[in-house]
């Protein structure tokens, strides 16, 4: 996975609270078989009018957006739906940076899984920041994940929390599953320990069981 | 020892691996695994020339695009063809269990998980959706993950997960007559909001929680999520038990008594601390309706559609304004003055034969509105369907004018034909009311059962207490 440490980009803002998945990546587009082009229909019912027209009245389609990789957001966002092809959408448009009040649990597990840094910072910090950048065209932040800070050029700095681990696993662009396979022994173990076969008692009718 | 929750009790017993300081890797019991969220999980394995742990804890079943009418005909969608194309290879090729979409056992991931015993209490069980959270009602620690974590767990039977905080939800009183499982959960999610149980598990409890059947405790956690809370869970009772007896993967005989002895166990302990803690007096919930464009916009029957400037909040007003707007909805409507087109009874929220049962009990003798363009009855599974029909409901359904179809995700995702075409508004038992949900432009409003089989027959909302309650359970 792609690692993370610093980033500095232009600011896009997404004035709306509960931000669901469903509109990040609707529902047809999850028959895909890749993880990729989820970019072009980021916020598809949202960006689009009939005929992939782009609305005009969506934030992310005004010109002074374009380009934007830091995604600023209200409370809540991602919720709804597990679905990753959010996140795979979010970061495939090139955003690498979110910035809200709060996510909901599996969006932002899921961003982690995929090189973004959801940022988290208070309502007022985010509040304040929504202001600059509707203020100032151009608007860009600096995001140092090692600092865990967030500054713009004319002297703002805020500081996020996040959790030591999944700092780590965004600086270092860990593969989760290889580092979970250093734990193969202690798999075995815990197999052992706990027979858990699901034993079929009464035939039921599947298809492919070898 | 001190005194643990439910949650902690299930969450010791599967830890793998831990460091302080670090997230923990805890075991997966069960992965179930759909169409929708797994390719990429599998393409991810190939890449990597790496296995399935335990197929044998790992399940597949065809529901998000299958279609609900004739399956013998050839699919016209062809990405969901591809899609199906590439789970039965990639079933076939790492030889894990497949319920395809023509299995007799084929139905909604959650749906035939709790129906063949494939979900058992004191499980971990994940899958590639956020309603696992469903499975919570067996004393299971139930939730939805992202494809990546499909892989992680299809690869090393593990996850790596810090604990969550826990979050308990106390019913209190007995459930009057037309007052449902959903209407419980949606008078919850208004409650907290849907951002409320965010970063908790949440565990259910409560007379009114225990006087539920299993069908309708899962369709109380299978919403869960909708509160912000990954999972839900009830402790497993004698309801539970006399449930899972005899079904097929349930063990038999002296080994069911061992697993019963066991699954008492599972109980949050006496002094046992929540993070947080929240009550409700089920007499004084109402039938709930959704107004808005999230679970959380929700209000009682009886009730109008709020204004903007009810909400001190600007991102509250803000958010109403948005919604009504979609919505096509004026504040201060009476929510029974709001007709309806379209009646989806199906999902994986309810579906199950309690629903189908009340519903049908409701609609017997009767016929949709003139002004109700389709009533759609969906069963969760062919199981269900199957002994629906033994029962004879899918004969009163379409006496009454409702379709009656094979099982699947159908119109509360509409990845298939079934699909709410823009501007109309339904009266839906699904579990999600977000802009474009049922189909671009839709409008949904989530109720229960037989609050949907009511509004089908007088083509608007009604109060079912008041519409039929002799019929109502």
């Amino acid at each position: 996975m792609q690692s993370f440490t610093t980033h500095t980009g232009m600011v896009a803002p997404l004035d709306r609270v509960n931000v669901d998945t469903d509109q990040m990546v609707p529902k047809q587009f999850l028959k895909a078989l890749t993880r990729e082009g989820f970019g072009r229909i980021l916020f598809y019912d949202w960006r689009y009018l009939p005929g992939e027209r782009p609305n005009p009245e969506f934030a992310l389609n005004f010109p002074r957006y374009k380009g934007a990789s830091v995604l600023l957001a209200r409370a809540n966002f991602g919720c709804g739906s597990s679905r990753e092809h959010a996140p795979w959408g979010v970061k495939d448009y090139g955003f690498r940076v979110i910035i809200a009040p709060s996510y909901a649990d599996i969006f932002y597990n899921n961003c982690f899984k995929n090189g973004i840094l959801p940022a988290t910072l208070s309502e007022e910090q985010v509040e304040e920041l929504f202001q600059r950048t509707e203020k100032e065209e151009g608007y860009s932040l600096t995001v140092n994940l090692p600092n865990q800070t967030i500054a713009d050029k004319h002297g703002l700095m805020f500081k996020f929390e996040i959790a030591p681990s999944r700092k780590e696993v965004l600086l270092k662009g860990l593969d989760d599953i290889g580092t979970t396979m250093q734990h193969a022994a202690a798999i075995d173990t815990y197999e052992k320990a706990h027979t858990g076969t699901a034993t079929m008692y009464e035939p039921v009718d599947v298809k492919y069981y070898s | 020892m001190p005194p643990k929750t439910l949650y902690q009790k299930i969450w010791d017993s599967h830890v793998v691996w831990e460091e302080p300081g670090q997230p923990a890797l805890i075991y997966i019991d069960r992965h179930l695994i759909h169409e929708g969220t797994s390719p990429q999980a599998f393409a991810g394995l190939r890449a990597e020339g790496r296995k399935v742990r335990r197929p044998d804890l790992t399940f597949a079943v065809m529901d998000h695009s299958v279609p609900t009418t004739d399956r013998t005909l050839p699919i016209l969608d062809n990405d969901a063809r591809l899609q199906f194309e590439a789970l039965g290879k990639n079933c076939r090729e790492f030889g894990v269990r497949l319920f395809d979409m023509n299995s007799r056992n084929q139905g909604i991931v959650h749906i035939i998980g709790p129906e063949l015993g494939i979900t058992q209490p004191g499980q971990t069980i994940v899958c590639g959706d956020s309603h696992t959270s469903t499975h919570g009602a067996f004393g299971t620690l139930a939730f939805g993950i992202g494809t990546s974590e499909v892989e992680h767990v299809l690869a090393t039977q593990c996850l790596v997960q810090s604990r969550s905080k826990t979050l308990h939800l106390l019913v209190h009183g007995k459930r009057p007559k037309g007052l449902t499982a959903k209407d419980i959960i949606l008078a919850i999610i208004g409650k907290i909001g849907i951002g409320g149980g965010t970063g908790h598990v949440a565990e259910y409890g409560g007379e009114a929680i225990r006087a539920l059947s299993m069908d309708g405790r899962m369709t109380v956690c299978n919403m869960s999520i909708e509160g912000g809370a990954r999972a839900g869970m009830v402790a497993p009772d004698e309801t539970t038990f006399a449930y899972l007896e005899g079904r097929p993967f349930v063990p038999r005989g002296k080994a069911f008594q061992g697993a019963v002895e066991h699954w008492k166990q599972l109980r949050t302990d006496d002094g046992a601390k929540f993070d947080m803690t929240v009550e409700l007096q089920v007499e004084k919930i109402a039938p709930q309706v959704t107004w808005g464009t999230n679970p959380g916009m929700v209000t009682s029957v009886t009730a109008r559609v709020p204004d903007p400037h009810d909400f001190h909040d600007p991102n509250d007003q803000k958010a109403t304004e948005s919604a009504l707007k979609y919505m096509g909805l004026k504040p201060g409507t009476p929510i029974v003055d709001i007709p309806v087109d379209r009646v989806f009874i199906g999902s994986c929220t309810n579906s199950r034969l309690d629903d189908l049962r009340a519903a049908a009990n409701l609609v017997a003798g009767k016929h949709v509105a003139k002004n109700i363009k389709q009533a759609l009855i969906v069963p969760g599974s062919r199981g269900i369907k199957s002994q629906a029909e033994k029962e004879g409901l899918d004969k009163i359904f379409t006496a009454a004018g409702f379709e009656w179809r094979d099982a699947g995700c159908s119109m509360c995702i509409g990845m298939n034909a079934d699909v709410l075409p823009p501007h109309e508004r339904s009266a839906s038992t699904s579990n999600r009311n977000f802009e474009g949900r049922q189909g671009k432009d839709s409008r949904t409003h989530l109720v229960s059962p037989v609050m949907a089989a009511a509004a089908a027959i007088a083509g608007h909302f009604v109060d079912v207490r008041e519409f039929d309650v002799a019929h109502v359970e």
